[in-house]
Order: structure tokens, then C-alpha cells, then sequence
């Protein structure tokens, strides 16, 4: 049995619920053994390197040579922001001994950067090559989503295997659920991130263009794996309609709640029913374009 | 150049910004990729190009400037102009340099103080509990920021989702974290002395 680390991190046991769920939900229908690191700490967020560049790495150093020291060699950080701050942390200290020591001498704990972290994308096409593509038997055919990366899964060198501008691990994943991607403009747009609580307005203004270009491409859902983009879409949504904008009345889905369905395990177990915007139509959806598929010959 | 002249001199902002993140901002030719990209742009008082152009600059008018601008306060930290930079000269960084140097100067601009405040709520709440939650930072944040009433009609549809807990979390090494953050914090202090 595969096993990988696993760093929640802070939103996934509040906010990012759902994507905790369904992380660990796809993991056991692809017989994948997830670690949690033990005694984890927070990441730092944008808040550390806003105010402390040591902090910055600081904080991610001592998660990692807590992850080394436990043996796990890939670890699994499905929050975006998360995930930026360790892999940017991993690389820059693998460019650069002096700070290796400089963090050695702060933490107390020695790091010899054995540690590989994974993206939530990454880990689902991860799963898929381990045995998940072929228990996705309740393929979402039909289903029109617009895949949507933001900044932390689409930008940084070195940080996001990817490309950077036009991204594609997602597609690779959606297509293999079985859903139509439609071509839209804002996949690597910024929502706002972490001022959704001190600049609103901002956030407004950005993920109310994200949601419009999504509507306009046609789109039943916004797929996303960040659980800022997810609050900023789906919890904020009745802010920005409140404000004036849309109305929007459009479901965001984490990527591993869309494969999740795809195995055919139930929405609640997903965590569909924790969502702000109704996201348990989305099941609907699939059962009407399977319906009018299924009677279109005869027509 | 004689060493005690270097000893003596007042380190330049460029040459701050350089020590904090390794970039150079005098290769930035001013090709205007950063503004055109960034999403937070039109909520800035200087856009991220102005900002290089000023540190550039670096006299006493351009630095006060940057220093008391809002722009610092208003970059998200999307990376886009970092992704974008032909120079590959991480103007986010920059941002995050200069913000530093803002706040251990204590400029912040007061119609900034609420992005100020939420960091520094969040700070605490993880120098506290080696964790953020959701409870304890929002708690923090309002008492701070003074800003009581936005956003509490989310709370009730928060804990009927379970997305708000009650219990925060604490980690076993949460004294460990407490002492990262007393380092960090005593080594920015000792870093503007002269050497």
C-alpha cells in the first residue's frame, strides 16, 4: 500500500472542511495510506510573510523536519496557500545552505530536505495513476465545468509543476471524471485570497468577475482545490449578490469532492452538504444529461 | 570604496531590499508586466511598476512615499508579477520587504490598519496555539480592528455547516512555536546595525 503524508493544515478543520473530507474519502477508494503529520504547526500564511521573512520560513521549516523525522518523504498539502508556503519553503532551502543553518539554529531541529510536498492536483492525478481511474464508475457525463486554478496552484517557479499560465492538471482529472470542461478566461485569475475579511470589497470586485466569466462560458460548476478560492467563491457569494452584483446562484466543487462522485461515493461523505451555494444538484445535473442522452437516439 | 565609509554609510532602501530578498531592483528596466497583471492594481495608490521605479529612486521623498503607501497593503501575494517579471525580479518579494520595513518603522497607513490587524491576529493566534482557528482569530481580529459587526451573520450558517469549531486546536509543541517566534522577531531587530 502507497502511503503519504498528509498536512491539513488550519482551514481544512474549519472553513476547508469539505476538502479534508474528500481528500481522505478518495484516498481510501484508491487504497492510499495517509499520514498525518504529527503535531503539525500552521503554515504562516500570507500574515507571516507579510510581517517577517524569517517567520516566513520558520514555520514551514519545523513542519518539514517534523515530516522527515516521521519518515514521510512526500506529504500531501491539499490547502493552496499551504502548499505555496511549504514547497516555496522547500526550494529555497534547497538553493540556499546558509539558511538551512540559519533555520536549524531558530527551530532546533535539523532538516536534510528529503521532504517532496504535493498539491492537491497533483494528488488526485497521483491517485488516478494508483488504481482511482478505474473505479470511477459513476462517470459525471454531462456535467460543464469550468476548471479554476487561481494563483497558488497555477504560479510560482519551481513551486507548481505545471504550466504556469495555462495550466492543466485539473482538465486531466476532470476529463477522466467524465465531465465536459468549457473554455472560459479566469482559471489563474486572483479571488482576493486571505483579504476576505480585511479588504471585502476587493474580493468582491475579483471573484464577482470570476463568477460571471464562468456563467457566461456556460458552466454547471466552478471547480476549484484552494479553500480560499472555495470560501471567496461559495461562502462570499451571498456577499457579492448583496452587494449588488449577479445574482450568482453557482455550486464551486473541490476537484476531489467532483473525482469522489466520479467513484460514486455519496455527496454527504464529500461534504457536498456543507456548502454555502447548493451543491447537491450538481448530482441532479448529471442524472438529467444521462437522461436526455439516453433518449436522444430514439428522437 | 574605503571599508569605514561602508560602516558608516546608511544603507540605501534598494540595498534593504536586496539584504531581505536577494533582489537586485536596479535590473528592473520598467516594462510595466507587473501592473499589467495584477489584480490588485486599481486598488493601489502606486502600482507594483511605480514601486521599483521608487526604490530605484531611494531618496528621502520616494522612500517616504513607499513607505506610507497603501499599495504595500493592498498586494495579495497571487505571485503574478513575480510569474511574470521578464527580469525575474520577484516584485512580490519586494512588496513583502518593503511592507516589513513599513511596519518595524511603525508606518503603517491608518486606513491600512485593518489588513495590519488581521495579520497580526493571526500571528498571534498561532505564536499562541501552533495553529489558526477560526474562532480565536476572528475574536482577535475584531477586537483590534474595532470592526464588531461586519460578517456575523456568517457565524450561525458557519456552525450549522461544522465549519466553525469551537474547541481551537493546541499543539503539543506550542511552547516550541512560541520560541520560533521570539527568534524571529529579536533577529529583525539586530539586522539594521551596521556590521
Amino acid at each position: 500500500m502507497t502511503t503519504l503524508g498528509y498536512y491539513p493544515g488550519c482551514s481544512l478543520h474549519g472553513t476547508g472542511r469539505e476538502l479534508d473530507q474528500s481528500i481522505r474519502a478518495l484516498a481510501e477508494v484508491a487504497g492510499v495510506d495517509l499520514v498525518e503529520i504529527e503535531d503539525w504547526n500552521c503554515c504562516g500564511a500570507t500574515a507571516a510573510h507579510s510581517l517577517n521573512h524569517d517567520l516566513a520560513v520558520a514555520l514551514p521549516y519545523r513542519t518539514l523536519a517534523l515530516a522527515e523525522e516521521q519518515g514521510l518523504a512526500e506529504v500531501v498539502a491539499p490547502c493552496a496557500m499551504c502548499f505555496s508556503r511549504l514547497k516555496g519553503t522547500t526550494v529555497r532551502l534547497a538553493r540556499d545552505p546558509d539558511l538551512v543553518e540559519k533555520m536549524h539554529r531558530i527551530t532546533g531541529r535539523p532538516y536534510a530536505g528529503t521532504v517532496r510536498i504535493l498539491n492537491a492536483n497533483e494528488y488526485v492525478n497521483r491517485l488516478l495513476d494508483e488504481g482511482l481511474a478505474e473505479r470511477l464508475t459513476h462517470r459525471l457525463d454531462g456535467l460543464k465545468v469550468a476548471p479554476y486554478y487561481g494563483c497558488l496552484l497555477s504560479r510560482g517557479e519551481d513551486i507548481v509543476p505545471d504550466d504556469h499560465e495555462q495550466p492543466t492538471a485539473m482538465e486531466r482529472a476532470l476529463v477522466a471524471a467524465g465531465c465536459d470542461i468549457v473554455p472560459w478566461n479566469f482559471a489563474t485569475e486572483c479571488c482576493g485570497g486571505g483579504f476576505s475579511m480585511s479588504k471585502t470589497e476587493a474580493v468582491v470586485d475579483l471573484s464577482d468577475a470570476i463568477l460571471s466569466d464562468a456563467e457566461d462560458a456556460g458552466a454547471d460548476a466552478i471547480v476549484t482545490s484552494c479553500p480560499m478560492c472555495h470560501s471567496n467563491l461559495d461562502m462570499r457569494q451571498r456577499t457579492i449578490n448583496a452587494a449588488g452584483r449577479g445574482p450568482h446562484d453557482l455550486p464551486i466543487l473541490y476537484l476531489s469532492e467532483v473525482l469522489g462522485l466520479a467513484a460514486g461515493m455519496e455527496p454527504e461523505r464529500l461534504g457536498l452538504d456543507r456548502h454555502f451555494v447548493d451543491a447537491m444538484r450538481v448530482t441532479e445535473r448529471v442524472k438529467e444529461a444521462k437522461g436526455t442522452e439516453a433518449e436522444a437516439p430514439k428522437a | 570604496m574605503a571599508e569605514s565609509e561602508t560602516k558608516t554609510r546608511k544603507k540605501t532602501l534598494a540595498e534593504r531590499v536586496l539584504d531581505r530578498t536577494g533582489v537586485d531592483v536596479r535590473e528592473c528596466y520598467q516594462c510595466g508586466k507587473c501592473t499589467a497583471g495584477c489584480p490588485m492594481a486599481r486598488f493601489m495608490d502606486l502600482t507594483p511598476s511605480q514601486v521599483m521605479r521608487l526604490v530605484q529612486i531611494g531618496d528621502e521623498q520616494a522612500v517616504e512615499t513607499l513607505l506610507s503607501s497603501t499599495a504595500l497593503w493592498s498586494c495579495v501575494g497571487c505571485l503574478t508579477c513575480t510569474q511574470r517579471c521578464p527580469k525575474d525580479l520577484d516584485p512580490a518579494a519586494v512588496m513583502d520587504a518593503l511592507r516589513e520595513i513599513a511596519y518595524e518603522e511603525g508606518r503603517v497607513p491608518p486606513e491600512q490598519r485593518k489588513v495590519l490587524k488581521f495579520h497580526q491576529a493571526f500571528l498571534e493566534t498561532v505564536r499562541h496555539a501552533g495553529r489558526m482557528s477560526e474562532v480565536p482569530l476572528t475574536a482577535l481580529y475584531k477586537t483590534l480592528s474595532r470592526d464588531l459587526l461586519s460578517d456575523v451573520l456568517l457565524a450561525p450558517a458557519m456552525l450549522l455547516r461544522g465549519k466553525l469549531p469551537l474547541i481551537p486546536p493546541v499543539i503539543a509543541g506550542r511552547k516550541e512555536v512560541g520560541r520560533i517566534f521570539e527568534k524571529c522577531l529579536r533577529q529583525d531587530e539586530g539586522e539594521e546595525e551596521p556590521s
